[in-house]
């Protein structure tokens, strides 16, 4: 049986060095965010998870970490992400970054209990909820979205619009109906703002996947990867 | 959804995801100069939160005399990555609204001047849809010490392969449309080193932080090729200089309000419309045409208006009747020709609106085909005292920004008046 490797930064003393006594856990203690350091660390069958305690480094150093730990092929197992009361609100839109948080000060049995659940969970990982269309990919949690590999630039509204339609696939929405949904309140353009955002966005989609937005004539627009009479 | 919350977090978070290393806040003064902020990721959000403090007075064209603090707030619907900057080392630009502290608009923000006129016409119904034909010049560089070389221009110091004009249009068409502003089409003019890019409407608001994004992007892509753009209205005598023909289309409840069964497809609204820019043109060229130098290019010959009229076809004339092509009638609209690429586009698609308006509001009878109603100012001064006896001006501009534009327009006149010109020197040097 391997002995579980779980990473922790930046320090592991107090009720987090007793939380892994008691879970049976070793930590692996890196003492900054920096992936190199963190890699040094690394046993040969990979971590079986991370512990990040946010509210004893800077708080983006923390964030990114979260992030190469995510985009590294391997992964690291779950992440656990210890923060303080006041860093809640800066957790919001990046729920994707960490599994599970523990608010300080730390519980050791709280802390033991996360720490276990989360272990024994790993295997079936979470995935980012996405949208993949022909050669469109939208990851709804970063909100970043390509086409063909490419990263798209896409300002809010584009991307809202992009979002809407891509979750309602060959559904045809008039303009008005565009407008309240994604919008949500008066604009200046009326509905005619709806066919500038379209345009801009087909622009963006590149010539060879303008066709994933079609327009149907006299009532508005779908999405949709199946040929039809594209106009406009 | 439309939530300004949820706006800020995904500005956010595309900033952390794409490794943007400095956000530019991007407002415009008075004349339409581009200015910015440079704020790192750290500070971002702050400047999202409570905008960035300025002080007033350092800035050109805002409130100089009253030393006073403002606030620039970022329109987060505005938040691009600009193209041209490396994946990793990004740079993304936010437009900006300029208030006061206590969070009134600035009364000298263009950008809510703008605003401001769209609202009242919302107010009437109506939504304002703008297409401009941008102009301008690819020059080797923008020594002011001799007259600039076209790089197109076949001379002694031609380094540049032909067609590097064509290249630099062609990759600033593609720039443009990775930023989501459309291209209608774009085009070598008749000018040599001179193009055109056509834009494809947008709102006017929309339009104008669209206009000052093209003369960023032109300009920047041509400093990449080794050369240089400009904007300026007439920067060769005996050519013709560069104009921004604009297409106007007014909508109500989606609708185009411009069609209708009277001549050539025109409703009766068009029609008291171009009445009312017909009527009003001369008193606000100053803001449409707000240099010295853009009055060199509003003369006869050059199938630029020097005077107030309208027809169907005529090159001259000041607003166009351009024809629809058949199952296109949605674009039924009308092109008001003297702008330069050189103005405010917030102020002068303002002004453009609220004459047009004032057409419809106050039903003005159009005058005949062809009809020559009015001149067009001949210099800065002329336009200048149009500007000043102006109600429609000081209505939509507000008293602040016209006082401003006069004192600042004045001074520019001035300098200019005291010049001795090589023409002077030419012709009357040897001779009186």
């Amino acid at each position: 049986m391997s002995i579980d490797v779980v990473l922790c930064v930046p320090s592991c003393d107090g009720p987090i060095r007793k939380a892994f006594e008691v879970t049976g856990v070793t930590p692996a203690v890196a003492s900054t965010g920096r992936l190199n350091e963190v890699a040094a660390l690394e046993p040969a069958d990979g971590f079986s998870g991370a512990v990040i305690n946010a509210s004893a480094f800077p708080f983006t150093e923390a964030m990114n970490l979260c992030r190469q730990l995510r985009a590294r092929e391997r992964g690291a197992g779950p992440i656990i992400l210890l923060v303080d009361h006041y860093q809640l609100d800066d957790l919001t839109f990046r729920e994707d970054l960490f599994d599970d948080f523990v608010v300080g000060p730390f519980d050791v049995s709280e802390l033991a209990t996360r720490l276990r659940h989360r272990l024994r969970r790993a295997g079936n990982e979470t995935v980012a909820p996405r949208i993949e269309h022909g050669g469109l990919s939208m990851n709804l949690e970063t909100y970043q979205a390509s086409i063909s590999g490419r990263v798209m630039d896409l300002t809010y509204m584009e991307y809202e619009l992009l979002r809407f339609l891509a979750t309602n696939p060959n559904r045809v929405f008039t303009r008005e109906t565009l407008l309240s949904r994604v919008w949500g309140y008066e604009y200046y353009g009326g509905a005619r703002t709806v066919d500038v955002h379209v345009r801009r966005l087909r622009a963006k989609l590149g010539e060879e996947n303008a066709n994933l937005i079609q327009t149907v004539r006299s009532v508005g627009y779908k999405f949709g990867t199946n040929a039809e009479r594209v106009s406009d | 959804m439309g939530g300004m919350q949820s706006q800020a977090q995904y500005v956010l978070r595309t900033v952390e995801e794409r490794g943007v290393r400095f956000v530019q806040l991007w407002f415009t003064d008075v004349l339409g100069r581009h200015k910015a902020f440079h704020v790192t990721p750290a500070e971002l959000e702050d400047a999202l939160d409570q905008g960035m403090t300025f002080d007033g007075s350092a800035i050109d064209g805002f409130s100089r005399t009253q030393e006073s603090d403002v606030l620039a707030r970022p329109d987060l619907t505005t938040f691009q990555l600009l193209p041209w900057y490396e994946e990793g080392a990004g740079v993304a630009r936010v437009f900006c609204d300029i208030n006061n502290i206590d969070g009134s608009p600035f009364e000298g923000c263009p950008r809510q001047q703008l605003r401001h006129v769209l609202d009242d016409a919302h107010r009437q119904g109506y939504n304002f849809f703008v297409a401009p034909e941008i102009e301008y010049f690819y020059f080797e560089d923008l020594d002011p010490a001799r007259p600039p070389r076209p790089i197109d221009h076949g001379s002694f110091f031609d380094l540049l392969p032909d067609d590097v004009g064509s290249q630099l249009r062609r990759h600033t068409v593609l720039t443009l449309e990775e930023m989501g502003i459309g291209v209608e089409h774009a085009q070598h003019e008749d000018a040599p080193g001179q193009h055109e890019i056509d834009l494809r409407y947008t709102d006017a608001l929309t339009m104008a932080d669209t206009v000052m994004s093209v003369r960023h992007v032109v300009k920047e892509l041509a400093r990449q090729y080794g050369v240089s753009a400009s904007f300026m209205p007439k920067p060769l005598a005996h050519v013709p200089g560069s104009g921004m023909h604009t297409h106007l289309s007014l909508w109500r409840d989606d609708h185009n309000a411009f069609i209708g069964d009277g001549r050539y497809g025109l409703s009766d609204i068009a029609m008291k419309f171009i009445a009312g820019l017909v009527h009003h043109a001369p008193e606000i060229t100053a803001v449409t045409n707000q240099w010295v130098n853009s009055y060199k290019r509003l003369v006869p010959g050059d199938e630029a208006p020097v005077g107030a009229g309208w027809a169907r076809y005529d090159a001259n004339a000041l607003v166009r009747v351009p024809s629809v092509k058949p199952g296109r009638i949605d674009s039924t609209r009308i092109e008001y020709r003297s702008p330069d690429t050189a103005a405010n586009p917030y102020l002068a698609f303002a002004v453009i609106l609220a004459a047009g308006l004032r057409g419809v509001a106050g039903d003005y009878e159009l005058p005949g085909e062809g009809e020559r109603t009015a001149p067009l100012p001949e210099s800065l001064a002329q336009a200048l005292e149009l500007m000043e006896d102006s109600k429609l001006l000081h209505e939509t501009l507000g008293a602040h920004l016209v006082e401003w534009f006069l004192r600042n327009k004045r001074a520019e006149w001035d300098d200019y008046r005291v010049q001795v010109t090589a023409f002077e020197l030419e012709r009357y040097l040897p001779l009186l």
